[in-house]
């Protein structure tokens, strides 16, 4: 398989075993070697894309948007190999986290919003980024992600992780999947989806472009 | 009007605070290029200098807006504390006056559970004015619940270390009786120890009564599990790692999951005193 992964992210061997890793400060506790920082698939859903050898479309010194950011596990690494990444969380407590964790990423801007009030970050969110990530798993995810498709470039990547049980505890997961599918395509086209149960169950991984 | 401003327009270079209100409260319909914005109408001389300046006034909104929705989110947890327990009393000293109501017609019975049968149809007497009465009840005893529901919420997230050791309705009882998280976290664990014994509290400084050994954690099992001989010791080792929990949550934030494993051990040594014979400490 030949696979391209962004500038900034490579597969090193990490405590005895070849892992995904970025560059940059450690945040979780993960396992580093020298300046490398082993990024966990099992913590990080845009970790499992990658891992999962999905085409995510990031090279590195990327402009990304990244929603959900909680206490920045993913958007450490996120940070660690783009360029300058907006992250947009709405719960205080973790975003507590994500300051510390910003402190050392010059080209991370931590936000305390709200993803389904686009409104209240655009003057700060530049347009016409590379990629916009979305975790927000709570309902209404396709929403979230046509919502935010006005900061995407016409050329640019929604990488979504899908939560079936943040939509609808009671279908199945396929069902819920279609369902968001179904809403995410009147604005985007699905390039690539894949499940990402190896790493986290009944979560559905989506890569797509703006119509 | 439609809104096209970058959050720097009024902002001057330099100027934090200014940085930091336009951020948290400005807006805008459809984002821009910002960083070409900027260097064209010269907030900064290039894109680089914008970023640095952009990195700083998130920071600093973001640190403040963070301060001040824990601070909000707080205040609702006791208040939610507090009108859970009201609605829990007020619907049990209800349901008493509608059970000795009741009752004089059949056998009746106690508390909330009566007040559902008699609603429910099942007993009570066909006077509308208790039926109204037992719709009273429930509807009160069903806010509590709600209101627990939410209680334990928001404590998981307000103060997620003390939650996980004290329950989330226990620890926002505390926060509720410090007056709030901070004030909790600050605190000697001596005094939280007592919290909601006040009353004890006062009549042992005026010389009528021993000091009280607890107050409301009295209704932790680590406390209420304990033989009454050792409950001192027992309450004593609860509100310390109580007293830690409150002030990484105020503090730091993050979990600490080694804390639950800490005090379950010394509870465990303390408890297992009881089969040591008559030594220990529970006199104090
Ligand atoms: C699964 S966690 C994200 C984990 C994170 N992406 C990571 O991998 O490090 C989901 C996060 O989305 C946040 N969230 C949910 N709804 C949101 C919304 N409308 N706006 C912003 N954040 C939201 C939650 O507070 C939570 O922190």
């Amino acid at each position: 398989m030949s696979e391209t992964l962004p500038e900034g992210v490579e597969r090193r061997e990490i405590d005895g075993r070849k892992r995904l890793a970025t560059r940059g400060e450690a945040v979780y506790g993960e396992p580093t070697d020298g300046e490398w920082r082993a990024w966990d698939p099992d913590r990080s859903k845009l970790g499992a894309m990658i891992e999962l050898g999905m085409d995510v479309g990031l090279s590195g010194g990327d402009r990304v948007l990244y929603l959900g950011a909680a206490s920045g596990t993913t958007v450490s690494h996120v940070a660690d190999f783009a360029g300058p990444t907006y992250a947009v969380e709405f719960a205080a407590r973790p975003a507590r986290d994500l300051l510390s964790v910003a402190d050392s990423r010059p080209r991370l801007f931590p936000l305390l919003k709200d993803a389904r009030k686009p409104e209240t970050y655009a003057h700060v969110v530049e347009a016409g980024l590379d990629a916009v990530v979305q975790d927000v798993a709570t309902r209404g995810q396709a929403r979230v992600a046509r919502l935010n498709r006005r900061f995407l470039a016409d050329d640019g990547r929604l990488l979504l992780s899908v939560k079936a049980r943040s939509e609808d505890v009671t279908r199945g997961p396929e069902a819920v999947f279609e369902e968001v599918l179904e809403e995410l395509e009147e604005e985007y086209e699905v390039l690539e989806r894949s499940r990402l149960d190896d790493y986290h169950d009944d979560h559905l991984g989506v890569v797509a472009s703006p119509r | 009007m439609k809104e096209s401003e970058g959050w720097f327009r009024d902002v001057e270079p330099g100027d934090l605070e200014g940085a930091r209100a336009a951020i948290t409260d400005g807006r805008a319909d459809e984002p821009r290029d910002w960083p070409v914005a900027a260097v064209e109408t010269g907030f900064a001389a290039d894109t680089e200098e914008y970023y640095d300046a952009l990195h700083g006034a998130t920071l600093a909104a973001t640190r403040a807006a963070v301060a001040e929705r824990e601070a909000a989110d707080d205040r609702r947890l006791i208040h939610m504390v507090r009108a859970m327990d009201d609605c829990r009393r007020l619907s049990n000293e209800l349901a008493e006056r509608l059970a000795e109501w009741g009752s004089s017609v059949d056998e009746g019975g106690t508390g909330v559970e009566y007040a559902r049968t008699v609603v429910a149809g099942e007993s009570g007497p066909a006077d509308p004015a208790v039926r109204s009465l037992a719709d009273r009840v429930v509807d009160l005893a069903d806010e509590a619940d709600r209101l627990e529901d939410d209680v334990e919420r928001l404590a998981a997230s307000v103060t997620p270390n003390l939650a996980a050791l004290a329950g989330p309705v226990l620890a926002a009882r505390l926060c509720s009786l410090a007056g709030g998280l901070e004030t909790l976290a600050k605190k000697p664990s001596g005094t939280v120890q007592v919290l909601g014994a006040e009353d004890a509290l006062f009549a042992h400084l005026r010389g009528q009564a021993t000091s009280p050994k607890h107050g409301v954690i009295y209704t932790h099992d680590a406390v209420r599990g304990t033989r009454p001989e050792d409950r001192g010791s027992a309450a004593r080792a609860l509100a310390g790692k109580l007293s830690i929990a409150a002030r990484i949550d105020h503090y730091s934030g993050d979990r600490r999951p080694e804390l639950e494993a800490d005090l379950a051990e010394r509870i465990e040594t303390i408890q297992a005193r009881a089969g040591d014979g008559p030594e220990g400490d529970g006199h104090e």
